[in-house]
């Protein structure tokens, strides 16, 4: 975080009595859901490990748990985290790390509330793994910067007011240093937002056109050419938080196949038996080892573990998906539905098999593909020597593409 | 059921450090072909000082029987570092097999009670007269060896592990009553010891054969069962250890090779069809040291679940250890098919462990009894 803070003595008693004079002056069952998330803001019980006035109380993050143990209690209306999450995951960390006074004051409150909901302006159909090849282009023009391009894989945009977003605004630099960071104003004019219709049949994601996006300067997060290293904070804050309580035995994806299995005696053939005592260890096995790191982590002891289990996961979901369509066999014939539907929350567990099997292909792509991880393993947790790169120090504009 | 402790604590880091130490500096990969090479079944210089002097051998035996009152969490840590230097002691046959077949017998019995001592003290080798092939279960394997008429044993075992230098044998027989675990000294007469030729250079096998030979026993019907099926339940689980450790030396070792080794003007390592491999195994390693830690504390605390937590960390760590010993051969190119370079001997072991005490396709169908996956009627 760029400014100092000063560590109030907040602790548990401490935020249970802040959280009962909220409960007190606004009660929940007799006040608007909006109003009762703006003055929780307001109160620093968002997010209490934020500074001060900017819905915390710069107290320790662990102790969040306890005003959401206390609200939940008293059944008080949250903010719909799932359909925010992209703001509260990524944008709302870069902008307290890297924005300006006004631009947090002005952005995280109505983030928070849900009352703005924010997409991430990343990935381009010429930049997925390789994502600092992006070529959509920022120019500036007086005060303000003027932005064309092409971005893809964008969920939340046909909600969304805001977004975060990475533009190219020098070519002649190497491809990691031309880079700068914005916050774009999804109702501009030039913002066209397409729905990107998925393997599945629904529409979970966008394409966002930008033609002739005009940003004020003022809306620039970080330094121009900065925006590699500011998306750093961005991207950091993507992974999947490991929190909560342990995963059961059979929780997810392998629950459902096994129910499947003990529910339909007649589908059993001895192959997919074999397989699915395979598939059923490998999922405890990884159950297990995500376990285990909650362990490390509880005691401060974070192992580079955490890399293994989205990949573990993916293979796993894709997998224990299929099998269940084979075993399903005529069934598996068939698909729950193919229109064209735009899904408010993603559930990989959801649906029918059909839908999990096709849904599932996406866990090895989305948030990082299961190569760039193996090589992000062998290259940084085994210390394997790198693959030559002929690609860092050429200015962006003479690349191969 | 508490939740398992799948971490390491300081004690187990500390007594790690103390057995990796100890065969670091006495059991280097040379010393442990040379011991194969040779007429022994194994190092007695390095068997004393890590089961006697070091006390590692009495782990799983209460104080008051002269052992150290460690868990099989502990004798878990020990079995990743023997593992890890493929060592060539009878730990995992005396230690766990024949130690914990004699603590599910009477130990007030002053007979079993003086067998455990010299166990525990490692003054004593034992071994479980079984073949090392047998899996736990349900069914205590079918004793081979009969009780004669004048009350003598006759009868022959297969393919056991650590009989050949072992001092006392723990037989399971059948008799007039019934099923009982006797023990024997393999130098009593009617007793023959005699070496295979084994895939496992560093642990011999051998066929053992009793010809009238005299009978103590330590335990009657009422126990030899159970006791014999907690034997191969706890060296099930605690195996899962040693393959843990010996896939850990397998990927450590290729990774350090292909980091070196030069072709195509660029160290291998560096090639994403090779370095993709090793991450792959990397993962693997993640998943196999949580099942084999849920084992060894599933064991330790006596959890109900043990029976599971041994067969997953069996099938799981069995196919993991012979995975890495493969590409471990493969990666290394020409070397690694070498009789000198140690890879071969890792490669024997980690088959040969996927055979012991049950192949992986044998404990998940044990798992699919026990969780109720059944297999399709007819």
């Amino acid at each position: 975080m760029t400014t100092a803070r000063n560590r109030t003595a907040v602790d548990a008693p401490e935020l249970r009595r802040r959280v009962r004079a909220l409960l007190d002056a606004h009660p929940p069952a007799t006040t608007d859901h909006l109003d009762f998330l703006r003055a929780r803001f307001d109160a620093g019980l968002a997010w209490v490990h934020y500074p001060v006035g900017l819905g915390g109380l710069d107290a320790p993050r662990s102790l969040q748990a306890v005003v959401d143990a206390e609200l939940a209690a008293a059944g008080a209306p949250d903010n719909d985290p799932r359909r925010i999450g992209i703001g509260l995951g990524m944008a709302a960390p870069t902008i307290l790390g890297f924005g300006t006074d006004e631009q947090r004051t002005r952005l995280l409150r109505p983030l928070w509330t849900g009352e703005e909901v924010w997409c991430q302006l990343f990935s381009e159909p010429g930049a997925g793994s390789d994502l600092a090849a992006l070529g959509t282009r920022a120019v500036r023009d007086g005060e303000a910067w003027v932005v064309d391009g092409q971005k893809v894989w964008t969920s939340s945009a046909h909600l969304a007011r805001w977004a975060i977003l990475i533009a190219r605004t020098d070519p002649e630099l190497p491809k990691h240093r031309g880079i700068t960071y914005f916050i774009c104003d999804m109702t501009d004019p030039g913002v066209e937002v397409r729905p990107l219709r998925q393997i599945t049949g629904e529409a979970e994601f966008n394409e966002v056109f930008l033609t002739g996006v005009r940003i004020p300067d003022s809306r620039r997060l970080g330094e121009v050419g900065e925006g590699w290293r500011v998306a750093q904070t961005t991207l950091m804050n993507e992974r999947v938080a490991i929190g909560g309580g342990p995963t059961p035995r059979e929780g997810g994806m392998v629950g459902l196949v096994a129910k499947t299995w003990r529910d339909r005696p007649e589908l059993r053939t001895h192959d997919l038996h074999q397989r699915l005592l395979r598939l059923w260890v490998d999922a405890e096995a990884a159950r297990l080892a995500g376990e285990r790191l909650r362990q490390q982590l509880a005691l401060g002891q974070p192992g580079p573990e955490g890399s293994a289990m989205k990949l573990a996961f993916a293979r796993l979901n894709q997998r224990l998906s299929a099998l269940e369509v084979e075993l399903l066999g005529e069934e598996g014939l068939a698909y729950d539905d193919w229109t064209l539907r735009r899904p408010e929350h993603v559930d990989f567990t959801g649906r029918e098999a059909g839908y999990r099997y096709l849904r599932a292909k996406g866990n090895s792509i989305e948030g990082g593909t299961s190569e760039v991880l193996l090589n992000v393993i062998a290259e940084r947790v085994l210390g394997l020597p790198p693959e030559p790169r002929t690609d860092k120090d050429v200015p962006w504009k003479d690349l191969p593409r | 059921m508490s939740t398992p402790d799948l971490l390491y604590t300081e004690a187990e880091d500390d007594l790690r450090a103390a057995v990796r130490a100890l065969l670091t500096d006495r059991c280097p990969a040379p010393a442990v072909l040379a011991q194969a090479e040779s007429d022994q079944p194994y190092d007695p210089a390095v068997w004393r000082a890590l089961g006697a002097e070091m006390g590692t051998a009495g782990l799983l035996v209460p104080d008051k029987l002269g052992g150290q009152g460690a868990t099989a969490r502990e004798v878990a840590v020990v079995l990743e570092e023997l593992g890890r230097a493929v060592a060539p002691v009878p730990y995992l046959t005396s230690a766990v097999l024949a130690v914990t077949a004699l603590l599910g017998c009477d130990t007030d019995d002053e007979a079993v009670a003086r067998l455990l001592r010299g166990l525990a003290e490692g003054r004593t080798t034992g071994a479980l007269a079984l073949p090392l092939a047998g899996a736990p279960g349900e069914d205590t394997p079918p004793a081979t060896v009969r009780i004669g008429g004048d009350g003598t044993l006759s009868g022959e075992v297969r393919g056991v592990a650590g009989a050949l230098g072992a001092e006392v044998l723990l037989i399971p027989a059948e008799g007039p009553d019934g099923y009982g675990l006797y023990a024997a000294h393999t130098t009593e007469p009617g007793v023959t010891v005699a070496p295979l030729t084994s895939l496992d250079l560093t642990r011999p096998l051998a066929t053992v054969t009793l010809d009238g030979a005299p009978t103590r026993r330590v335990a009657g019907a009422d126990r030899a069962r159970a006791a014999v099926r907690r034997a191969l339940l706890t060296g099930a689980g605690l195996l899962a250890s040693e393959q843990l450790g010996v896939a850990e030396w397998c990927l450590t070792e290729t990774v350090r090779h292909t980091g070196e080794r030069h072709q195509f003007g660029r160290p291998i390592g560096s090639f994403q069809a090779l370095k993709h491999r090793m991450a792959a195994l990397w993962l693997e390693l993640v998943s196999a040291r949580a099942t084999a830690r849920y084992a060894a504390d599933a064991l330790a605390t006596d959890n109900p679940d043990a029976p599971v937590a041994v067969a997953i960390a069996q099938t799981y760590c069995a196919e993991v250890a012979v995975h890495a010993a493969e590409e471990c051969v493969q990666l290394h190119g020409g070397i690694g098919m070498t009789w000198e370079h140690p890879a071969h001997l890792y490669l024997k072991r980690a088959k040969s462990d996927e055979i012991a005490l049950g192949t992986p396709g044998r404990h998940r169908q044990l798992l699919a009894g026990l969780v109720e996956l059944p297999a399709p009627t007819g």
